[in-house]
C-alpha cells in the first residue's frame, strides 16, 4: 500500500500524452515517406504536363496548355479510346468468368473454401512478367495451342493468336482475374443467407432467386471488381508491350515511349494526369454508386 | 464517515463535447466497504468508474486517495486496479502469464511473484488451469482469472465494471454472494458498477444511485429501498406504488381516495404522490379505520412462486396497484381477478415524495 | 439444384486450368532438355544449372533480394506504426485515399513522378533509389493489413495492461505488437514478394549499368530482346518461391491472403 504513495508524489501532474498527439507521432514517419515519395513526385509530374519540351530533350518552363491540346488530337484520341475499349473487353470477361466461379466457391463445403479461394489467389502473388511471358509460349506460332489444335485436326494453320488484341486482353484477363473472383466472394459472403432461403419460402425458384436476390445484392463486390481491373488494365504497360508486340499501342506505352524514347517528358505527364483523372473519375461514380445502393437499402428498411 | 475515507471524489465533472457526462459529483469510500455506482444507462457510473481507474481525467474536481491529491496521476501509477467487463484477459499469455503480469509491472522479485501468483490460483481454483490460454477457458473461469489478475495486486480500491452482466440468472444470483463474500475475506474496498438494482441491493454495503451525470441519492440498502429522496430513486430501486395528489394538512389530498395520511408534510398545495411498496399493502374487503386505502378491482394475478402479485386497478391511477401476498399466506387462495377489494397501508409506510 | 451445382463446379475447375496452364507449361519446359516448347526432348536439369552458372543472373538475384529486403523491412515498420496511428482516430476518407492511393495509381504513373523526382533532385540512382520507391507501395500494402488486423482487436487488454502498471512502451511490447505479430509478419512476407516480383518502377528508378539491375528487369531484358531457354527455369525458381511466401504468409497470418 505505501508504494502507491510513494509513486504519485514522483509522478507529477498531467505527464499523460493526449491520444490524438499520440496517433500523430505514429502516423508521422509513414506519411512523411509517403508525401515525400509520392505526393510531392506526383505534384511534379502535374507541373510538368503543363510546360514544354526542351530543344535537347529537357524542360522549357513555359507555361501553357499545349500539351493538353495534343492529347486530344485524333492520333492520341484513338489510343485513349482503344485503350479503353481493350480495358473494357478485359472487364467484361473477367466478371463473366468471375462470377460463376467466386459462386461455385461460396457453395463449396466451408472447410474447403478458403483453400479454394488461395488456390485461385496463388497465381496472382507471381511475377507480372513471368505470367504474361507464358502467354506468349503459349499462343506464339508453334506455342502448346496451336499444336495441341493442329494435333487434334481442328486447325490447319496455326491461328495468329499472338501480337495483336486478342493476346492483350487475354492476357490482362489472366492477370486480374483472381482479385475480380476475390472481390466478387467477398460479397457473396456478406449476403445474408436468410435472404436466399426467404425467397424459396415464397416460392421463387433457383434460378428466379439468383437473378431477383442474389445478384442485385452483390452487385457492389461485382462493380469493385470491375472497376479494379478497368483502371489497372487501362494503365497497364506490360501486357500489351510484350503481347502486343509493338503493333497494340495502349496508354501505358505512350507513357513509357515519351520517357524513354521520345524524351518528351512534359507530355507523358500530361498523358499521366489524363489517366489518372479518369481512374477518379471512375473511382468516385463507383463510391456514389455504392452510397446510393446502401441509402436505398436503409430507406427500404425504415 | 468515522475514519478517513479511502478515497473521494469532489466536485469531479467531465464533459464529451457538448455532453456532459459527469456533473459537479462528489462521494467519498470508505475503507473496507462494498459500494456500488447504480443507474440507467447513460447515466454517467461507467464514466465515473474510469475516472477513479484513471483513464479519463476530469475537466474540474479532484480525486483523492487516502487523503493525496491524485487527480493527475496515470492510471499505470494508481493503486487502484479495474476488472473490465468483457475481462481483457491477454489473449496471448497463459492465466499464470496474465495473474503474474501486474506483479512484473511492480518490478518484485521473481520469487515473490511467483509465490503470491500461487497463492491467488489456489484462492481462485485456478492452479490446474494456470498453463491454459483464455480462448480455452470458459465464461466463469475467465472472470476468476480477471478478479485475480487485479487482486494479485492487493489495490486499495478495486473498480469492477458491470462484472455478472455477461452470466445467466441462476449464475449471476450465485456469484453476487460470491463477490459479497470475497469481499469481506480479503477486506479490500470494492465498486461495482451496475445497471440492475437488485444486484445492486444485494451486494453493496452502501450505493449512489445516478441520474444525467448527478448522484441523485447516497446510501445503504435499505435507506434507498424505505426513505427514497425523490420519484426517480423510489421508481428506479423495486417496485413502487404512486398515489398522485396535492399536499394537505395532514397528507396528501387526491380526487379518488380522499385525504391519504402521511408522515411526511410539505407546503400545502403542491403536486405530490405517495409511494408505498407492494409488501406493505394489505388486500382488505373492508377499510381499517386507521389504514389510508384506495378501493379498486382485481385485475391480474401473478403468481410467482414464492410470492402472488395482485394488480388492482384503481380509480384515479393508471398503473395497476400491484400488493405483494406471500404464497404462505392463508389469505392468498381467496383472491380471484374481478373481485373489488380495498387496497390499504398504514400511513407510516407511505411516503410523501414532492419531486 | 444439382444440375448448377454441377455446372458451377464444371466452371471452377475450368477457371483453375486456365489459371494454372501457363504455370505448369513454363515449369515443364524449364525440365525440357531442347527448351523449345517444340518438342519434348528429354527430362534435363540442365538449364537450371546454366542460370546458377550466369553471373548478370546471379546478381541480378542479388540485386533483388536486397532491395526486397531493405524496402521491405523499412515499409513494415512505417506501416505498421501507421496503422497503429489511424485506426484509433476516427474514420477519415482523405486519410484512407492517401493510404490506399499508392496502391491505385498506375505503377507507370508512380515510376515516371520518382523518375522525375529524383531528377529535378540531382539525386543519383542505383539501388538505393528503387528501395526508396519500393517502400512507397509497400507501406500503403503493410499497413491495409495491419488495419484490418486492428478493426478486431479488443482495445481494453491495452487499458488492462496499463492498469495493472505497465508504461505505454512495456504495453506495446508485451501486450500489443505480439498481439498483432502474425498480422504484421503476414504483411511482410506479401511486401516481400511484391518487392521481388515488381519491375516498371524498378526499370524506371534504377541506375545504369549490372550494379542495380533488379531480376525483373533482367527477365524484361531476356523476353524482350531474345528468349533463351534458361528464362523458363528462371521463370519456374521465381514463381515456387513466391508461392512458398505467399502459403506460408497465410498460414502465419491466417487468413491474410484470402481475406478471410
Amino acid at each position: 500500500m505505501l508504494r502507491g504513495v510513494r509513486d504519485f508524489r514522483r509522478a507529477g501532474r498531467g505527464s499523460n500524452m493526449t491520444p490524438r498527439l499520440r496517433s500523430w507521432l505514429l502516423m508521422l514517419p509513414g506519411i512523411g515517406w509517403l508525401t515525400v515519395f509520392m505526393i510531392v513526385p506526383c505534384l511534379i509530374v502535374f507541373f510538368y504536363s503543363f510546360f514544354e519540351r526542351g530543344v535537347y530533350g529537357g524542360i522549357d518552363y513555359i507555361f501553357g496548355f499545349q500539351n493538353f491540346e495534343r492529347a486530344g488530337e485524333p492520333v492520341y484520341r484513338t489510343i485513349f479510346l482503344l485503350s479503353a475499349r481493350i480495358a473494357l473487353e478485359a472487364t467484361v470477361i473477367a466478371v463473366l468468368l468471375a462470377y460463376p466461379a467466386a459462386y461455385a466457391i461460396s457453395r463449396a463445403p466451408k472447410e474447403r473454401q478458403t483453400r479454394y479461394l488461395l488456390l485461385v489467389m496463388l497465381p496472382f502473388w507471381s511475377n507480372y512478367l513471368i505470367r504474361t511471358y507464358a502467354w506468349i509460349v503459349l499462343l506464339n506460332r508453334a506455342g502448346l495451342i496451336n499444336r495441341g489444335l493442329a494435333g487434334m485436326g481442328v486447325i490447319d494453320e496455326p491461328l495468329p493468336i499472338l501480337y495483336n488484341e486478342f493476346a492483350v486482353v487475354t492476357g490482362l484477363v489472366y492477370n486480374y482475374l483472381p482479385f475480380v473472383i476475390l472481390a466478387i466472394y467477398a460479397s457473396i459472403q456478406r449476403m445474408d443467407p436468410a435472404l436466399r432461403e426467404a425467397s424459396e419460402d415464397l416460392g421463387a425458384s433457383g434460378w428466379t432467386t439468383f437473378r431477383r436476390v442474389t445478384l442485385p445484392m452483390t452487385l457492389p463486390g461485382v462493380a469493385a471488381g470491375a472497376v479494379f481491373v478497368f483502371v489497372l488494365s487501362i494503365g497497364n504497360f506490360i501486357t500489351p508491350d510484350l503481347l502486343g508486340g509493338g503493333r497494340l499501342q495502349m496508354v501505358g506505352n505512350l507513357i513509357y515511349d515519351q520517357f524513354l524514347s521520345a524524351r518528351d517528358w512534359p507530355f507523358g505527364a500530361a498523358l499521366s494526369l489524363i489517366l489518372i483523372l479518369i481512374m477518379t473519375l471512375l473511382l468516385f461514380a463507383q463510391a456514389m454508386a455504392v452510397n446510393r445502393a446502401r441509402g436505398e437499402g436503409r430507406r427500404a428498411d425504415a | 464517515m468515522s475514519a478517513a475515507p479511502v478515497m473521494a471524489l469532489e466536485r469531479v465533472t467531465r464533459r464529451f463535447g457538448r455532453v456532459t457526462a459527469v456533473d459537479g459529483v462528489s462521494l467519498e469510500l470508505a475503507e473496507g466497504e462494498f459500494f456500488a455506482l447504480l443507474g440507467p444507462s447513460g447515466c454517467g457510473k461507467t464514466t465515473l468508474l474510469r475516472i477513479l481507474a484513471g483513464f479519463e481525467a476530469p475537466d474540474e474536481g479532484r480525486v483523492m486517495l487516502d487523503g493525496k491529491d491524485i487527480t493527475g496521476l496515470r492510471a499505470n501509477r494508481r493503486p487502484v486496479n479495474l476488472m473490465f467487463q468483457s475481462y481483457a484477459l491477454f489473449p496471448h499469455m497463459t492465466v499464470w502469464g496474465n495473474v503474474a503480469y501486474g506483479l512484473e509491472m511492480e518490478g518484485l522479485p521473481r520469487a515473490e511473484i511467483a509465490r503470491r501468483t500461487g497463492e491467488i490460483l489456489e484462492l481462485a481454483e485456478l492452479s490446474d488451469l494456470a498453463g491454459r490460454k483464455p480462448d480455452q477457458l470458459s465464461g466463469g473461469q475467465r472472470q476468476r482469472v480477471a478478479l485475480a489478475r487485479a487482486l494479485v495486486k492487493r489495490p486499495r480500491v478495486l473498480l469492477l465494471d458491470e462484472p455478472l452482466a455477461a452470466l445467466d440468472k441462476k449464475l449471476r444470483e450465485q456469484m453476487q454472494l460470491e463477490l459479497k463474500r470475497l469481499q469481506h475475506e480479503v477486506g479490500l474496498t470494492f465498486v461495482v458498477v451496475t445497471h440492475d438494482q437488485e444486484e445492486a441491493l444485494v451486494m453493496a454495503d452502501r450505493l449512489a444511485l445516478m441520474d444525467a451525470g448527478r448522484v441523485v441519492q447516497t446510501g445503504g440498502p435499505r435507506d434507498l429501498y424505505e426513505n427514497p429522496a425523490s420519484r426517480f430513486v423510489a421508481g428506479f430501486i423495486g417496485v413502487s406504488n404512486f398515489f398522485e395528489g396535492t399536499t394537505a394538512a395532514g397528507g396528501l389530498a387526491t380526487e379518488a381516495h380522499g385525504l391519504l395520511r402521511s408522515a411526511g408534510e410539505g407546503a400545502p398545495g403542491r403536486p405530490a404522490a405517495i409511494m408505498v411498496r407492494p409488501e406493505r399493502i394489505v388486500l382488505a374487503a373492508e377499510k381499517p379505520a386507521d389504514h389510508n386505502g384506495a378501493l379498486g378491482e382485481i385485475a391480474d394475478i401473478a403468481y410467482h412462486g414464492n410470492d402472488l402479485n395482485l394488480h388492482v386497478a384503481v380509480a384515479g391511477s393508471e398503473r395497476a396497484v400491484i400488493a405483494r401476498v406471500g404464497a404462505a399466506d392463508e389469505t392468498a387462495s381467496r383472491w380471484r381477478p374481478g373481485q373489488r377489494v380495498w387496497c390499504c397501508w398504514r400511513p407510516e409506510h407511505g411516503r410523501l415524495l414532492t419531486e | 439444384m444439382p444440375d448448377a451445382s454441377r455446372w458451377l463446379r464444371a466452371h471452377l475447375w475450368l477457371v483453375y486450368a486456365f489459371l494454372y496452364l501457363p504455370i505448369l507449361v513454363l515449369m515443364g519446359l524449364s525440365f525440357n532438355r531442347g527448351g523449345m516448347p517444340t518438342a519434348w526432348t528429354g527430362f534435363s536439369t540442365a538449364w537450371y544449372g546454366k542460370l546458377i552458372a550466369s553471373p548478370q543472373i546471379v546478381s541480378s538475384a542479388v540485386n533483388t533480394l536486397i532491395v526486397a529486403a531493405v524496402s521491405t523491412a523499412i515499409a513494415t515498420a512505417l506501416g505498421t506504426l501507421l496503422a497503429l496511428g489511424v485506426e484509433r482516430r476516427r474514420q477519415s476518407n482523405a486519410l484512407d485515399a492517401l493510404l490506399f492511393a499508392p496502391m491505385i495509381i498506375p505503377d507507370i504513373v508512380l515510376a515516371i513522378s520518382l523518375l522525375s523526382f529524383y531528377t529535378l533532385l540531382g539525386f543519383s540512382l542505383g539501388l538505393h533509389s528503387i528501395i526508396l520507391s519500393h517502400v512507397v507501395f509497400n507501406i500503403a500494402f503493410v499497413c491495409a493489413i495491419v488495419r484490418t488486423r486492428l478493426k478486431h482487436f479488443d482495445y481494453s487488454v491495452v487499458e488492462a495492461s496499463i492498469d495493472l502498471g505497465a508504461s505505454e512502451f512495456t504495453t506495446f511490447r508485451r501486450v500489443t505488437l505480439p498481439m498483432i505479430w502474425p498480422g504484421v509478419l503476414a504483411g511482410a512476407m506479401l511486401a516481400f514478394t511484391l518487392s521481388v516480383d515488381e519491375f516498371i518502377i524498378a526499370f524506371f528508378t534504377a541506375g545504369p549499368g549490372e550494379s542495380s539491375t533488379t531480376l525483373p528487369m533482367r527477365i524484361y531484358a531476356m523476353i524482350r530482346f531474345g528468349v533463351t531457354p534458361e528464362i523458363n527455369a528462371m521463370a519456374t525458381i521465381v514463381m515456387l518461391f513466391s508461392f512458398t511466401l505467399v502459403l506460408a504468409s497465410q498460414r502465419i497470418g491466417k487468413g491474410v491472403v484470402t481475406g478471410s
